[in-house]
């Protein structure tokens, strides 16, 4: 039988406001243990919540980004179970009335592009960390994680592959960054994905009994253990077995997932609004302020791209995967927009892969965009060659000459030739000493013609232009 | 000294007739040798209180002191207070040093009051009676058989004792005015909002309200001139122009026309308390008042509806009392799950755990929409029911509690009898009205009855100025019960 997986993603990015979502104190990853848990953190008698508004105001970032429903008013909500590392015995988040409602995400899978609905996304507040070594026979609890703010991004089950889980998943991975409502830091938890899997027969209509995984840290284990998954369920269903619901875990050093938690031992939340907190109301005057300040999003940026600088619709999406190489592109192409091919094909192609290779983010480049540009320009007015310029492109990126190309060249001496007179003395004195060869290429030998053009080059030490020699040689021996 | 209003207190300061330093050593004197017949506190510190005392006195010598400057106010020990033991009447918090003040203890220190102690309560208020509290219960100066109400019994009972000339209290549903009624002293619970409830100790936060218990009207408009204020750490605390609620309280009252609600005039009452409140009533008809009577048709839903809501909140509240991090934690156990059953059982007294287990009960799956959503909205029509009233009255009246104080052990053993104590005080505290008690007299066993007065919201200056004037014509709120 041909099998259908179905698949939809919850997502917990880590807002990136300076402070937690209902205390003052600083979110900064890596500090101390318990450093950064004050009085509301460590939920003492008597403390009460406070709404961070830097917290909303990412959430309708989000809403806006996704053509969501922005709620307004929106309800806390108090999620009660006890656990030590979650102080209050409840985690503050929103059930019934979500910040954002529906929405969506164009994804592109190979030549199709599909759309991702989104049912929801709320805020909530991230719980602390239990630390299970290191303490003989206890644990220790480190509450700065606690109050973290997260908005919890949650899919219909539209994902029909692994393949199109990991293109959502890196497509708001992106768009969250680009936005700057989330730092993206998957190492550092910063954005967290469950997927609910299930499986069906081909072509049938009803879902199948899903189940949820949890940590998946990297785009590469939501592949793999989606897939796995999957098998493991149609195994399952193929040997007459049935799927129970539950919740399960993603283990990297075994490639599997195993149970959690079944369906059975779901706690009973008690959720009910959280009466410390006021319903969050979102005027309209406030959604068109941040409105105003949402930087222009990827896909019209994108259009942009294939619009003014005629770019292909493939080079123009590779741009916009993320702000930061879009904005390099941008403030490079700026410089020479005439050349938009020639940029391009310098950040995917030198910029990117120096990049990659030294595993480096774009915003640390060692060649800014400027010192680029001016690269390529020498390119585009002949003053040197691709392929010198990529000679000088290294030395650039080791930071000679403070990354001035101009003074790169001239220090080198890597001028290209371009004076025809010059060229063509050159080529006399070639000629004048190669009579053989000159005689060859006349009796019809092409080769011989390779040869006079590589000893001009040699004579010019690789700088007289390529196409000028080819031109005046042709001539000279016509 | 003992007997003085705040307003006389403070004249004898500002002229330096005594310093705070030896009014406050007087209180303390008498705390102490009084205090063992009453427990009404659980909290003294002579060395903290004389330190704040000291820098009161400075306050005044500098000249910047302002009414309240080196006055000793009793805090109900629900109030966080940085230094001192805060154990909100529970074992669970019997050794917890706050490490942080409340706003209301905030803003008694930057007035320079000085904490003269914190006062014993019902465990995590929970109780009308006082009989909860780990520390063992409060007796009623008037009569040391009788309870002196609750949850805030201790302040009651310090003010009426005469061991502190104010005290703080809270209120959830009665919890200031039954037992400032019981012990036949004044007590205004405000508008939900008014007053911060940041280190305010919650037990349900929707009802939760600080407020202040005084001999009389006038100490408590002193008192209210310091406790209400925007605190921006207290998401539910009200945004006001700041007002002083001394400022009408010499208004006349002809006029006034006085809401009598059928429904707390019918059966229940006792005899006693009927006969004190007509009497106070009649007193404002001779001082030019009319009294009308209104309807509170949903009134007397008002007990079910808090008895759902209030323990729903609760059960949440009382979570983080987990043995985690501060507090009482079980002496053994066998993992986490046994600590948590452990702690939890040893730590909360059985009102507390009764209370837990109802609340997590209504907010159950399968429960949650037949309680907890039926009793918001009914909680709604509660609140409606005062705004058609107040389209006929300007203020409403009738008896604070059902009966005079009652003995030690009467109601204990049967709760809905002893939640029955604040059948006339719920619907305002669920309303978010504010309201308050004042002493009327006194009924079986010379035991004090109090009048409630529940005004429209953001009316304390006119409530205070309605009860001042009766104070001005009786002198019931300057009894003290005999030593």
């Amino acid at each position: 039988m041909q099998w259908e997986m179905v698949i939809g993603i919850e997502t917990h990015a880590q807002l990136s406001t300076q402070s937690k979502i209902f205390s003052s104190a600083s979110t900064a990853y890596g500090a101390t243990p318990n450093t950064q848990a004050c009085e509301v953190d460590l939920a003492l008698p008597g403390v009460l919540p406070v709404l961070n508004v830097g917290a909303v105001e990412r959430a309708i970032k989000l809403g806006l980004a996704v053509e969501g429903k922005i709620n307004s008013p929106s309800i806390f909500a108090r999620k009660n179970y006890f656990y030590p590392d979650l102080p209050k015995g409840y985690q503050i988040s929103q059930f019934e009335l979500p910040i954002i409602a529906g929405g969506h995400l164009k994804i592109q899978v190979g030549e199709t592009e599909k759309i991702i609905h989104l049912t929801r996304a709320h805020l909530e507040e991230d719980a602390g960390k239990s630390l299970h070594k290191d303490f003989h026979g206890m644990s220790g609890i480190d509450l700065n994680r606690a109050g973290t703010p997260l908005l919890e991004i949650v899919t219909e089950p539209d994902m029909r592959s692994s393949a199109e889980a990991v293109a959502y998943a890196k497509k708001l991975h992106s768009l969250v960054r680009w936005i700057g409502i989330c730092d993206g830091n998957m190492q550092e938890g910063s954005f967290r994905c469950d997927a609910n899997v299930s499986v069906r027969p081909k072509g049938s209509k009803t879902l199948g009994t899903r189940c949820e995984i949890k940590n998946l840290n990297s785009f590469r284990f939501l592949e793999k253990a989606i897939d796995y998954e999957a098998q493991r369920q149609i195994e399952i269903i193929e040997d007459g077995g049935t799927i129970q619901q539950e919740t399960r875990l993603y283990d990297a050093d075994k490639n599997e997932t195993r149970t959690m938690r079944s369906k059975g031992d779901a706690h009973d939340y008690r959720y009910f609004p959280d009466p410390d907190l006021l319903p969050v109301e979102i005027s309209d005057e406030w959604i068109e302020e941040v409105k105003a300040n949402l930087p222009e999003l990827p896909e019209a940026r994108r259009d942009r791209y294939v619009a003014e600088f005629e770019l292909s619709a493939y080079d123009a999406a590779n741009l916009t995967s993320s702000r930061e190489l879009a904005d390099y592109f941008e403030n490079t192409v700026k410089q020479l927009p005439a050349q938009a091919k020639l940029c391009v094909n310098w950040v995917m192609g030198e910029v990117s892969g120096r990049l990659n290779k030294e595993d480096m983010e774009i915003t640390n480049s060692p060649i800014n965009p400027a010192q680029l540009a001016a690269l390529l320009t020498r390119i585009s007015d002949n003053t040197i060659s691709g392929k010198t310029a990529k000679d000088v492109f290294d030395s650039m990126w080791q930071g000679e000459s403070d990354g001035n190309a101009d003074a790169i060249i001239e220090a080198k001496g890597l001028k290209q030739i371009s004076d025809s007179d010059e060229i063509e003395k050159l080529i006399d004195d070639v000629l004048a000493v190669n009579e053989q060869q000159v005689a060859d290429y006349r009796s019809g030998k092409e080769k011989a013609f390779n040869s006079l053009v590589g000893q001009v080059m040699k004579a010019t030490r690789g700088k007289a232009n390529p196409a000028q020699v080819n031109a005046i040689l042709k001539e000279k021996l016509s | 000294m003992f007997n003085a209003s705040l307003k006389q207190l403070s004249t004898q300061l500002a002229e330096k007739k005594i310093s705070s330093v030896e009014l406050t050593g007087e209180f303390l004197k008498r705390i102490k040798t009084q205090n063992p017949n009453y427990n009404a506190f659980i909290t003294v510190n002579a060395d903290m209180s004389l330190a704040q005392a000291e820098a009161a006195d400075e306050m005044i010598a500098a000249g910047i002191a302002s009414p309240l400057t080196g006055i000793p106010i009793a805090q109900k020990d629900i109030f966080c207070a940085k230094g001192w033991l805060t154990t909100c009447g529970s074992k669970m918090l019997s050794n917890f040093i706050s490490p942080y003040d409340a706003g209301v203890i905030e803003r008694f220190n930057q007035v320079g009051a000085i904490n003269i102690g914190k006062t014993n309560m019902d465990e995590f208020a929970m109780g009308s009676s006082n009989e909860t509290s780990f520390y063992g219960p409060v007796r009623n100066p008037w009569d040391v058989a009788a309870v002196p109400g609750g949850s805030s019994g201790g302040s009651a009972c310090a003010v009426a004792a005469r061991l502190a000339p104010g005290a703080t209290g809270t209120d959830t549903g009665g919890s200031i005015r039954q037992p400032a009624a019981l012990c036949g002293i004044s007590g205004i619970k405000p508008t939900y909002g008014l007053v911060s409830r940041y280190g305010m100790i919650a037990f349900a936060s929707s009802l939760d309200q600080g407020g202040p218990m005084a001999k009389s009207s006038e100490d408590l408009a002193m008192m209210l001139n310091v406790m209400v204020g925007h605190d921006q750490r207290d998401s539910t605390s009200l945004k006001r122009e700041s007002e002083d609620y001394l400022r009408d309280i010499d208004q006349p009252l002809a006029g006034l026309r006085i809401g009598l609600p059928k429904e707390y005039f019918a059966k229940g009452m006792s005899p006693d308390v009927e006969k004190a409140v007509e009497a106070a009533l009649e007193q404002y008809r001779k001082m030019g008042a009319k009294t009308v009577e209104v309807s509170l048709p949903n009134a007397p839903l008002s007990i079910p509806v808090y008895y759902v809501l209030a323990p729903a909140e609760a059960s949440s509240n009382l979570s983080r009392f987990d043995g985690v991090r501060y507090g009482y934690r079980a002496k053994s156990y066998s993992d986490l799950d046994d600590m948590y059953r452990k702690t939890r059982a040893k730590g909360f007294g059985a009102e507390v755990k009764r209370r837990i287990l109802i609340g997590t009960y209504v907010l159950s799956h399968g429960y949650y929409d037949a309680y907890y959503i039926q009793a918001q909205k009914i909680r709604r029509l509660i609140a409606q029911d005062f705004i058609n009233a107040y389209q006929q009255c300007d203020i409403i009246m009738g008896p604070t509690a059902p009966t005079v104080a009652f003995d030690l052990g009467a109601k204990s053993s049967d709760p809905i009898q002893m939640y029955l104590s604040d059948i006339y005080t719920c619907a305002a505290s669920l309303a978010g009205l504010p309201s308050m008690s004042i002493p009327v007299g006194f009924g079986d066993k010379n035991r004090p009855v109090g009048l409630h007065i529940i005004g429209n919201y953001f009316t304390e200056a006119r409530m205070l100025n309605v009860a001042h004037q009766y104070q001005q014509e009786t002198d019931w709120h300057f009894r003290a019960p005999a030593e």
